[in-house]
């Protein structure tokens, strides 16, 4: 019984990254009608993001100590943090805490990239057909993650959780999990719970809402719809930089961060139903927890090399017998 | 005596001598040619080597590394630098001129932790940029399938990190050497280890990576647990480069297992190590003993991505930068003056087989690639920072101590992560390659002929 709690902790946490990237791209899709390839590059932007926010945190003076030598033979080096030389404590705490932290600096950071994605690029490809956006923001992921290589390189960068939030929480007695990916579970739950309060409580999100459902009366209404969808898709980066910035203690990011976690949201958007938001959020979810248990040695014996496949399987299956998805709305995507 | 008419004695002598002369002259050109009769012979004043590191993917960390040791070798085969190992090494062949008067070149490739990219690269060096050895690669599976491209080439390959048994086991090749230790020897040198430190009952599970080294990793330590007594609960394959970890890591909680070996490497081993000490393993107690985590492969690269993770976690290495023998040092020296930074063991493996190649070609006075296995098959050697050394002729396996680390409890430096336990000496980790783990299940493994080529 243990084992199945564990891992149903396990798919809601990893399920949480895959619903917060997923909404986005719902998000995206639903009001711009664009399939935004890269959107996973918005979650690998987010990771490097909270990474510039430790290395500057953490940046050293550096001094030379003559009296001891290394072992190629030349002085050792001291090195000590400046935050902690300037803020004593409460320096060692902000390193400490710079996940965090970082999210305060990804929100504006990851609104201005959206903007700028959207302003600059993504507006032209509205009308064209969606093999052109994905060609064209496929094509934007590589460039965003050949970017992030040549300053940042090709290896992970480990990041850690605070020391207070690093160990482990009994969730029931005797059923110990790590802290952080607890954190992370509840994290995306307010992200997704905050996203939809504001699409259904505010005028704002009734107009989206709206112009999700037709864009084009909301429009002939002398409402400048194209400025809000183009706020949603700086909303939808920030979801997605806020989501990748609190992973980093349980991956540590490399460039290519974001192109593991886009093929699988992607069939999360597509088993969720494509453009439904609550269908993103609960596919997100039900997939995690799919791909816990596939990875359970009890269900590997008996399908071995299940853990691979089980999400794509899953999709086949759900798609044969709901060919829109779980919450799919009719007509999306459909000629 | 009879005479021909109008012929001397003197004049049929010189005749002889002149038509003896003319008939071996061809046979000294042809020498001089065959002895050129190989893909890519050296012209004008260089030999190019062809290094093929992964500078992307999960061993990346591991592969910079190599490329550093690389370039510091060939600075000190062309006579730059301080020289090194050259100064330590038994054999006086490299005068640190070159080989055989040609200034030492080399071209890059990335094997990307791919197979057939790791193959396109090396295709690409030896055809295109006309590379004479390869060398490289931070993976067994690399390492198998380029081995097997050089050989079907017919140029050299010195192998670099590769750990499974296969590449000089059922995989090996007539052109392909291993400095590297393998899992088996891995395997011999661990287990008695793990008896003193952890006892004979015991019950482990693995998390394993899902190919030839990971497999072969997996073997070797079941064979050698179990021998001493260890139960093993399960064996949980998982697909390299997974990053998450932990849907494999937290069924470990429930099995009732008290050990986790990670069969894992490079940024695999550094996520599933992290990731497992996040899950509280190290804090557990089951079957009323400790928790512990086993990683038979360890590096000072890994141990430096796990941070304080490794504390008191032991494992084997091929080498470690804290050796005192002179060899060691003198890498050390070079390396760190160079970088800032002591290298990996990875580095130092890919150093070495850069200068056992060099050093073949000088003692076979030859570069061609039948006159380089010659000169290294059953070669024993010293001073190259593993002690005495013995390149088996048979398999193409270097036979030398292997090292049993422990993660660093109370380091003082950032590079002070690994402390070495034990130094097993060579004749215990000495196998016969007719065993089974060395042969395919239905015959014997060949070594083949030597390819030059041509």
């Amino acid at each position: 019984m243990d084992a199945v709690i564990i891992q149903i902790l396990n798919g809601l946490d990893k399920g949480g990254a895959y619903a917060l990237i997923a909404l986005g791209l719902t998000l995206i899709f639903g009001t711009l009608g664009v399939v935004n390839f890269a959107h996973g590059a918005l979650f690998m932007l987010g990771a490097f993001v909270a990474v510039s926010v430790n290395g500057l945190l953490s940046l050293e003076s550096v001094t030379l100590d003559p009296t001891k030598l290394t072992p190629w033979g030349t002085p050792a080096e001291i090195r000590t943090k400046l935050a902690e030389e300037w803020f004593g404590t409460f320096g060692t705490t902000l390193i400490d805490y710079s996940v965090p932290v970082s999210i305060v600096v990804a929100i504006p950071v990851m609104l201005l990239i959206g903007l700028i994605m959207e302003r600059g690029l993504i507006q032209f490809f509205y009308k064209r057909p969606h093999a052109d956006q994905i060609l064209v923001t496929f094509g934007l992921a590589i460039v965003l993650q050949e970017i992030v290589k040549a300053i940042f390189g090709a290896n992970s960068i480990s990041q850690s959780a605070p020391a207070s939030l690093a160990g482990t929480i009994d969730v029931i007695s005797g059923v110990a999990y790590p802290t952080w990916r607890m954190v992370y579970f509840f994290f995306s739950l307010t992200v997704i719970g905050a996203v939809i309060a504001f699409l259904q409580f505010t005028t704002f999100g009734m107009v989206v809402r709206a112009g999700m459902a037709d864009r084009e009366t909301v429009g002939l209404l002398g409402i400048n719809i194209e400025r809000r969808f183009t706020i949603v898709f700086g909303l939808a980066a920030i979801i997605a930089g806020m989501a990748g910035a609190m992973y980093t203690p349980i991956l540590s990011p490399d460039y290519h961060l974001g192109m593991d976690f886009l093929v699988l949201s992607f069939v999360v958007v597509v088993v969720g139903g494509m453009g439904s938001i609550p269908g993103a959020v609960a596919a997100g979810f039900i997939l995690g927890i799919l791909q816990s248990f596939a990875a359970m040695e009890a269900v590997k014996q008996y399908f071995p090399g299940i853990d691979q496949i089980i999400i794509y399987l899953v999709a086949i299956v759900i798609l044969l017998v709901r060919p829109r998805g779980l919450m799919g709305r009719k007509g999306v995507m459909e000629t | 005596m009879a005479q021909f008419k109008g012929v001397s004695r003197r004049t049929l002598l010189k005749t002889g001598a002149a038509a003896g002369a003319a008939l071996a002259t061809p046979v000294f050109f042809t020498r001089g040619a065959l002895a050129q009769d190989f893909l890519n012979a050296p012209k004008g004043g260089t030999v190019t080597l062809g290094f093929n590191v992964p500078q992307t993917g999960a061993y990346a960390d591991e592969g910079a590394d190599e490329l550093r040791a690389y370039k510091l070798a060939v600075k000190h085969l062309n006579g730059e630098g301080d020289g090194g190992m050259l100064s330590t090494f038994s054999s006086k062949a490299l005068k640190g001129d070159g080989v055989l008067g040609k200034k030492v070149a080399f071209v890059t490739g990335d094997t990307q932790t791919k197979s057939d990219a790791a193959r396109a690269s090396a295709r690409r060096m030896v055809e295109k940029d006309g590379a004479l050895m390869i060398t490289g690669g931070s993976s067994s599976g690399v390492a198998i399938a380029v081995q097997s491209y050089c050989q079907e080439a017919g140029v050299i390959f010195m192998a670099g990190l590769t750990h499974s048994n296969d590449t000089t086991g059922k995989d090996r090749r007539r052109n392909g050497f291993r400095h590297f230790f393998n899992t088996e020897q891995t395997g011999r040198a661990l287990a008695p280890v793990l008896e003193a430190n952890y006892g004979k009952d015991r019950k482990a599970y693995h998390l394993t990576a899902d190919y030839t080294w990971g497999w072969s990793q997996e073997g070797s330590i079941k064979k050698y647990t179990e021998a001493i007594g260890w139960e093993t609960a399960a064996a949980v394959r998982t697909p390299l480069g997974a990053g998450d970890f932990s849907q494999y890591i937290a069924p470990v909680l429930s099995s009732g297992a008290d050990v986790l070996v990670l069969n894992h490497y490079g940024k695999d081993m550094v996520n599933s190590l992290t990731q497992a000490v996040s899950f509280g393993l190290r804090d557990k107690k089951v079957n009323g003993k400790d928790f512990v985590i086993v990683v038979p492969l360890y590096s000072r690269l890994m141990a430096q991505g796990a941070g304080k993770n490794v504390a008191g976690i032991f494992g084997s290495t091929n080498w470690h930068w804290s050796l005192q023998d002179e060899g060691s040092k003198a890498f050390v020296k070079s390396f760190g003056q160079e970088y800032g930074f002591p290298p990996s063991q990875a580095a130092h493996t890919c150093y070495v087989q850069t200068i056992l190649y060099a050093d073949a070609i000088a003692r076979a006075e030859s570069f061609n690639p039948c006159g380089v296995v010659g000169a290294l098959e059953g070669y024993e050697f010293d001073g190259l920072g593993n002690g005495p050394t013995l390149y088996r002729a048979e398999d193409h396996q270097c036979f030398k101590k292997v090292l049993v680390v422990k993660g660093n409890e109370n380091p003082t430096s950032q590079f002070d992560l690994l402390e070495v336990v034990s130094e097993v000496p060579r004749e215990k980790v000495t196998y016969d390659a007719s065993g089974p783990d060395f042969n395919p299940k239905d015959g014997k493994a060949e070594l083949g002929e030597c390819n030059a080529g041509k």
